[in-house]
């Protein structure tokens, strides 16, 4: 169950040679606002990589183009080597994209289950009515999956922690069979405890085979299960880590643009 | 199977089928959460003891008849309100839809065409029916399209319906409705005053749509998207509900329903006055309310809104047998929908509270598992 340290999958491995998702120079603004400009990001299975960056950075930006809500004004995004156009967030469901938002996308007055299923409701084989026994039997295979621990997969989710309600958020990603899984600010508003569980469940993601966008402020968060930790400063890349080696001083330049891609250090040695 | 479960502290069957019935929870808020059928069963009781008329078989079905009415509007209101909507409109198509029947029976002036048609009793049910649901329609369609707020949509509707029905009929009344042998268009009044086996078809309908309603909502992934729509709109919408869509259609079951109950109306008093149904939706609401749905969407049931319909229908009902004023009755009918709402406040209140406590417990049970916690 311990994730491999370190990670990297052997380069001979097909999946490690043409990414998952790859995209190249997106741009996007809002009126006069850029929020993206040329970003690049890649993406393999077996992989978590964490997107950081100050606010208004373009993180969020950069997910909700992955997840189809905002379409790029240029660059090209590719799955599996293959240009697409992700055009809403139907179509990037289609594409084997999952994505868990910010604001908690989960209906507290339905019950565990329902919010699993929610918009993909299986029906009874010829039959306009729905296969809770089926739901229900899938249900607890994901939330196994995921090493969630709910009380019971009918309790309502406005009974449940803010770290349950996330884990089922997440849990919700893995009922279309996703390849890719974004997850912006999966652990903001959480307790340590809670954190620390969410965590888990992401680590389980990669250990599913996923490709993992994890988006997040958090850099203790990211340096604890990032294999790959990509800064995005005013919408650009603005460095590129190893998970496990970065410091948090080299991020945290990297974020504040003390530290350039190019490799120089200004204001961080100017102090 | 449950000898083994409890083979370690012997549980007595009483017991056992309390915690089955209450769960961890005490009598009294079991009693809370059942308060609509507690509430009616006290009003039995109370007029039973009251008058000897009130427990009798044939009033029993009489009162039920005119449960049914509100009933039907009631089970439309029902969706609506689960959404986190109101349909202000469905007293005016009652009244219209009534209208739409009479004049159809009457002889339907077809001065385009030179002639006067008398369509089948089937197919002026089939069209007045409709006419409710293109109100309907008509609200969902100003509801999703424009962004209007339910409450303003349907209250304009209800003016415009009202407005049709009395333009229609130039003010007045359609009366003898029962159609001519001749023209082929009796049968009308089988549905406000035919008695198959024995009970009112009034009675039939309602329980038919109350069935078909309880299954939409409970069953099928439209009921299903018809709770997240009113939980959490957002959320439903980034699930792929097709939210738009839903409320569309609860508008339209709301319109059908009410046009229904136009119908039987109609039909028992083979006249149709185009003032009928009004302040109904009022009714309807309250039944809704009683039953324990929330105004704020995403919590209803049917069981919950015919129980509040047979409230209102029996203490409307029971005052009138038990000689108390029409001005009595109408306070005391307001003072029951507050204390609904009262105790519906009290109890999200417990709920909440309960949730909380459940949160924090499991919170603490997740630290003390992860004691030796690396902290990265």
């Amino acid at each position: 169950m311990t994730p491999p340290e370190g990670i990297p999958v052997a380069p001979e491995h097909p999946s490690a040679l043409v990414p998952l998702l790859r995209l190249s120079q997106i741009e996007r603004r809002f009126g006069a606002v850029e929020a993206l400009v040329g970003a690049n990001l890649e993406v393999r299975a077996h992989e978590v990589v964490a997107i950081v960056g100050d606010n208004a950075a373009g993180k969020s930006t950069l997910a909700k183009v992955v997840a189809g809500v905002l379409q790029p004004d240029a660059g090209l995004i590719e799955i599996d080597g293959e240009s697409v156009q992700i055009a809403s967030p139907a179509a990037a469901q289609q594409l084997g994209v999952a994505t868990v938002f910010q604001d908690l996308a989960v209906a507290d007055n339905l019950d565990v289950t329902a919010n699993l299923f929610l918009g993909r409701e299986q029906r009874r084989r010829g039959s306009l009515l729905m296969d809770e026994g089926e739901m229900e039997v899938t249900a607890r295979r994901v939330l196994r999956d995921l090493g969630a621990r709910i009380p019971s997969i009918r309790t309502r989710l406005g009974e449940l922690s803010g770290g349950q309600r996330q884990a089922v958020a997440i849990a919700r990603t893995l009922i279309g069979n996703p390849r890719i899984v974004v997850l912006d600010e999966p652990t903001a508003s959480l307790s340590v405890g809670q954190t620390a569980e969410v965590l888990t469940h992401i680590e389980n993601l990669r250990e599913l085979g996923l490709g993992v966008i994890f988006i997040s402020h958090n850099l203790n968060d990211v340096r604890a299960i990032a294999d790959r930790v990509e800064v995005l400063r005013h919408g650009r890349n603005n460095g590129s880590f190893t998970g496990r080696e970065a410091t948090n001083e080299d991020l945290i330049a990297a974020i504040t643009g003390a530290f350039r891609a190019d490799g120089h250090l200004e204001a961080y040695r100017r102090g | 199977m449950t000898a083994t479960k409890n083979g370690s502290a012997p549980v007595s069957a009483t017991a056992q089928a309390r915690s089955r019935l209450l769960g961890n929870r005490g009598v009294g808020e079991f009693l809370l959460d059942q308060r609509a059928f507690v509430a009616l069963i006290v009003l039995v009781i109370i007029f039973a003891l009251m008058t000897d008329a009130f427990l009798t078989p044939t009033n029993l079905i009489t009162m039920t008849k005119h449960v049914a009415y509100n009933a039907i509007l009631a089970l439309g209101m029902l969706l609506v309100i689960i959404t986190g909507g109101i349909d202000l409109s469905v007293g005016s198509i009652v009244g219209l839809s009534g209208i739409v029947a009479g004049v159809m029976l009457q002889g339907w002036d077809l001065s385009l065409f030179d002639t006067t048609a008398y369509p089948a009793v089937w197919v002026v049910v089939v069209i007045s029916l409709a006419v409710g649901g293109l109100v309907g329609a008509l609200n969902g369609w100003l509801i999703t399209r424009f962004n209007v707020a339910p409450f303003i949509a349907t209250l304009g509707t209800m003016y415009i319906a009202r407005g049709a029905a009395l333009l229609i009929s130039n003010g007045s009344t359609f009366p003898r409705l029962q159609g001519d042998p001749e023209l082929g268009n009796t049968g009308f009044s089988f549905l406000g005053v035919g008695r198959p086996l024995g009970i009112p078809t009034a009675i039939w309908i309602m329980v038919i749509f109350a069935i078909v309603i309880w299954v939409l909502a409970t069953r099928t992934r439209f009921g299903r998207h018809l709770y997240a729509t009113g939980g959490n709109e957002r959320a439903a919408q980034l699930s792929g509900v097709l939210v738009k869509s839903v409320k569309m259609r609860v508008y339209i079951i709301s319109g059908l329903c009410a046009g229904m109950a136009g119908l039987i109306i109609a039909s028992e008093l083979t006249s149709a006055a185009p003032q009928t149904g009004q302040s109904f939706e009022l009714n309807a609401i309250a039944a809704v309310v009683i039953g324990g749905a929330s105004l704020a969407g995403g919590r209803g049931t049917v069981k919950g809104a015919l129980i509040g319909a047979f409230v209102i229908g029996f203490l409307s009902d029971g005052l009138v047998l038990v000689g108390v004023s029409s001005f009595w009755q109408t306070v005391i009918k307001g003072l029951v929908i507050v204390l609904a709402v009262i105790l519906d406040q009290s109890q999200e209140r417990l709920k909440k509270a309960r949730a909380a406590a459940q949160a924090a417990q499991s919170v603490k049970r997740e630290l003390a598992d992860r004691q030796p916690v690396a902290t990265a």
